[in-house]
Formats: structure tokens, sequence, C-alpha cells
């Protein structure tokens, strides 16, 4: 068969296909076990961080993640229209996807015109129970919104007393690193222990602001701005907004101070 | 001259001259655009460095080892599918190894498929070399590539936020320190001018790199 025949050529690009299909598929699935778990201790790792559990930006080994997780957090699920908890059936805490039932219409429903542009609210979000001497001392709540560039996620870490922040950490954003993605910046976040995510009437109210807040006992709703990164601000701002109020987790932050505790 | 000398000679050649005398950014002026984008922190350049070098490498390779079969007329789809599979594995194994960097870095891995440095080594030389030379062409310039990105993206770090590797250098004025960083040198214009300027630098050094007007 001449090689510039066309059915040597149809021949060769079929065999390049189905070579290159093997390659491909074989690596993926080889790894998809090291990268879920990969996923899912990065995960534990920014509660951690949130809760004050890891110093922010610490290296700390794996197993220690997994120690300290297991120790210390419980995964519960929340139904975020009612505020109770929720404990479907088939459905592992640790294991939901929130963003795909976020996309899924039998699992969300759309949210109401909003300052974060989030689009839609998945009907149970997780929330992670951290233990301090023996009960649950903190609740860690997931947050997401938009920056500049693209969506910011994150865990937002409250005292039992569902006002007092304990910490934040963002683990995935798309910001312009030394600007926006300062949201990293272990210094930044440890501005944000000891402030208060919501007013006098429950409303929340903390929020980013221009140049330097002063400390928490002065400002108690006051975090300084990012530098360089107003928009990035505004939207940290927006998205705790968001999240704390009556369509994110108010509902069951409310149930949570009249039981008082999580 | 005996035959191993002489191959050796020309491996040589093929691993070194991408450095300086026919850099790819430089020269060839290929792949200037993830040039500009992934060289904000150094972390980051050294890991798109790394993965690009081994993409050229194993893509030459692999291209060079069936340039006699290929079709002519179906050459640049054929070097396209090698070169593509190669960088989803690279990325897939970026997943599972190098977890938090992929984070940051999985859209530009998988933007070295249109990166114009690999196809035009696959295009240029692995398709009349043998293997093992081509092999060594594609890491040489995946290492002229990594050096103008991990010199950019050091000015780039340092000037920009006063850090080398996430590791404070500078203590800026933020933290209680005294350097006002530079957040210009973060934005993609910057990159523009720093490559510029070391082009111009380069092209001074060595006169011979300058194109006839």
């Amino acid at each position: 068969m001449r090689i510039d025949s066309p059915r040597y050529t149809v021949l060769f690009a079929a065999a390049v296909c189905v070579v290159c299909a093997l390659l491909v598929a074989g690596s993926t699935v080889l790894l998809r076990e090291r990268q879920l778990a990969n996923q899912f201790l990065y995960l534990q790792k920014n509660v951690l961080q949130a809760a004050g559990l890891v110093p922010a930006g610490a290296r700390i080994p794996d197993r220690e993640v997994v120690d300290l997780f297991e120790q210390n957090v419980r995964t519960r699920l929340v139904d975020l229209r009612t505020g109770d908890y929720a404990e479907p059936a088939g459905i592992e805490p640790e294991r939901y996807d929130q963003r795909r039932a976020r996309g899924d219409p039998a699992q969300s429903r759309s949210a109401p015109a909003n300052l974060a542009q989030i689009k839609r609210i998945p009907h149970l979000a997780r929330v992670y129970l951290v233990t301090e001497g023996g009960r649950p001392g903190q609740v860690v709540i997931p947050i997401e919104g938009i920056g500049l560039y693209g969506m910011l996620y994150g865990f937002l870490a409250l005292d039992r007393d569902t006002t007092t922040i304990r910490g934040l950490a963002f683990y995935e954003n798309r910001e312009t690193p030394g600007l926006g993605g300062e949201v990293d910046n272990p210094k930044w976040r440890a501005l944000w222990p000891g402030r208060k995510a919501f007013d006098e009437s429950w409303q929340p109210r903390i929020q980013l602001v221009k140049g330097v807040a002063g400390p928490p006992g002065q400002a108690p709703h006051h975090v300084d701005g990012l530098s360089g990164a107003t928009i990035t601000s505004n939207g940290v701002t927006r998205m705790l907004a968001f999240w704390l109020g009556e369509h994110g987790f108010g509902p069951y932050l409310a149930k949570v101070r009249e039981r008082s505790g999580p | 001259m005996t035959a191993a000398a002489w191959t050796r000679t020309a491996i040589g050649a093929a691993l070194l001259r991408p450095l300086v005398n026919n850099n790819p950014i430089a020269l060839q002026m290929l792949g200037i655009c993830s040039a500009l984008a992934v060289t904000t922190k150094l972390d980051k350049a050294l890991v798109m460095a790394i993965s690009l070098t081994v993409v050229a490498g194993l893509s030459n390779l692999l291209v060079s080892l069936i340039r006699k079969a290929i079709p002519t007329t179906i050459r640049i789809i054929v070097q396209l599918a090698i070169v593509s599979s190669v960088v989803i594995m690279v990325d897939q194994v970026l997943k599972a190894y190098l977890y938090e960097i992929s984070l940051e870095l999985s859209v530009f891995v998988g933007l070295i498929i249109t990166n114009c440095i690999v196809l035009g080594r696959t295009e240029g030389f692995a398709m009349q070399n043998p293997p093992l030379i081509s092999f060594v062409d594609g890491i040489g310039n995946g290492l002229g590539y990594g050096l103008v990105l991990l010199a950019v993206g050091f000015i780039r770090e340092f000037i920009g936020t006063g850090k080398l590797f996430g590791y404070t250098v500078l203590p800026t004025v933020y933290e209680g320190g005294w350097y006002v960083p530079n957040s210009m040198f973060l934005l993609a214009p910057a990159a523009f001018f720093i490559i510029a300027a070391m082009i111009w630098c380069l092209r001074t050094w060595k006169p011979e790199q300058q194109e006839k007007g």
C-alpha cells in the first residue's frame, strides 16, 4: 500500500486515534483515585485552616490533616430552605457534591436577584461542626461568589454564637496574583478572627472597607479591603452577605442560636 | 570525525542551542502568549516550564518514531493528536501529584496544545530527524522556553510582590515592612516589556540575531 494512498491515510488516522485514546483514557483511569483523594484532602485542609486548627499557609503532612479532621470535625448536611439538618438516604455528607447539586434543577432552585451574582442555590449544603472541649464549638460554612475574573470558593468559620468570626479560607480563586489573589495571604486572613458577622438585629453586616479597619474591638464589622483589588473586595463582602442572609445559611444559623449550639 | 563523535556533538547542540543562540521565545518568537500568562509567580513558571519541556520532548520522540509512516497530507493533525494526548497525560499527572499547583495551572497546561513551540518543533525538526536527537531537541527547546519564563517570573514576582517562590524577600508596606510593590508588574503588559527588554539585550550581545530591516 502506498503511503499517500487514501486507504492508507484513513487507516493510519484511525490507528493514531485509537492509540491516543488508549493513552489518554489509561492515564485518567489510573490516576483518578489519587486525584479524588487529593481533592478531598485539599478541602479538609481548608476547613481546618478556616477553623484555625491549622495555621494559614502552613505545609503539614497529609496524614496529620486526616487525623485532625477525623478527631475534630463532623460533616453534616443542612437544608437551606428550612435551616434544619438533613440526612437524605444514600448521600454521605462527606461525599456530597454541592457544585453538581447546584447545577441540577431537581436539587437546587434559582436564586433571587442578588449582588453576589449567585445564580442557583442548592437545596442541601454542607456544614462542618468543629468540636471544642467536647462539644460543637464552631460552625464552618461554605461560601462562593464572583470576584473580578471568576468564582471564589471558600469557608467561613463562625463561633457557636454564630456571629463571632473564627476564620476564613478561600480554596479556589482566579484573581490577579498579588492583588485580588491576596485573599490567600495569611496576614490578611489573620485580620478576620474576632470580628462579628451580624449586627444587633441579626442582619449580615461584615464588610471589607478601604484602608485599615483597626482591631476587632473597635471595628467589629469591618475588615481591611485588599489594596488594588476593589472588585475582589466587594465580591467578598457581597458573597458573605448572601450566604449569611435569608437565602443562604441565615435560617440555619438562626436555629443554631435558638438551640444555643449547633 | 567518527560517526559517534559527530552524533554526540549534534545532540549537545540540539540541547544547548535553544537556550541562547536559538531561543524559542527570544529568537523564534514562539510561545509568547503563555509567557505572559504564567509568569506572575515563580512556582507557576517553574511547573509550566517543566510541563512544556516534558511535552515537547515526548511529542518530538513519538512523532519522530513514526515520521516515515505519516502520510504527508494529514501530518499536522497527526502531530496535534499526539501533542494533545501527551498534554492531557501531563495534566492528569499534575492533578494527581501536585494538586494545589494544578488548580492554578490546569487552564494553561491545556493551552500547551496550542503552544507554537511544540508544534513548531515536531513539524520543523522531528519530522526530518531520528528519535533520540528529536527528543533532545524537544527538551532543549523546553529548557530555552523555561529559562525565559523563570527570568520573567523572577522579575515580576520580585518587583510586583516583593516575594520569590511565595517567600517574602522584601517585606511590603502592607505587611508592616518598607517595600512598596509595583503592581504593574503583575499585569500582562509588564511581561511584554520585560520580554522585549530581554530580546533587546540579547540582540545587542549577539548582533547576528538581529533581523535585517
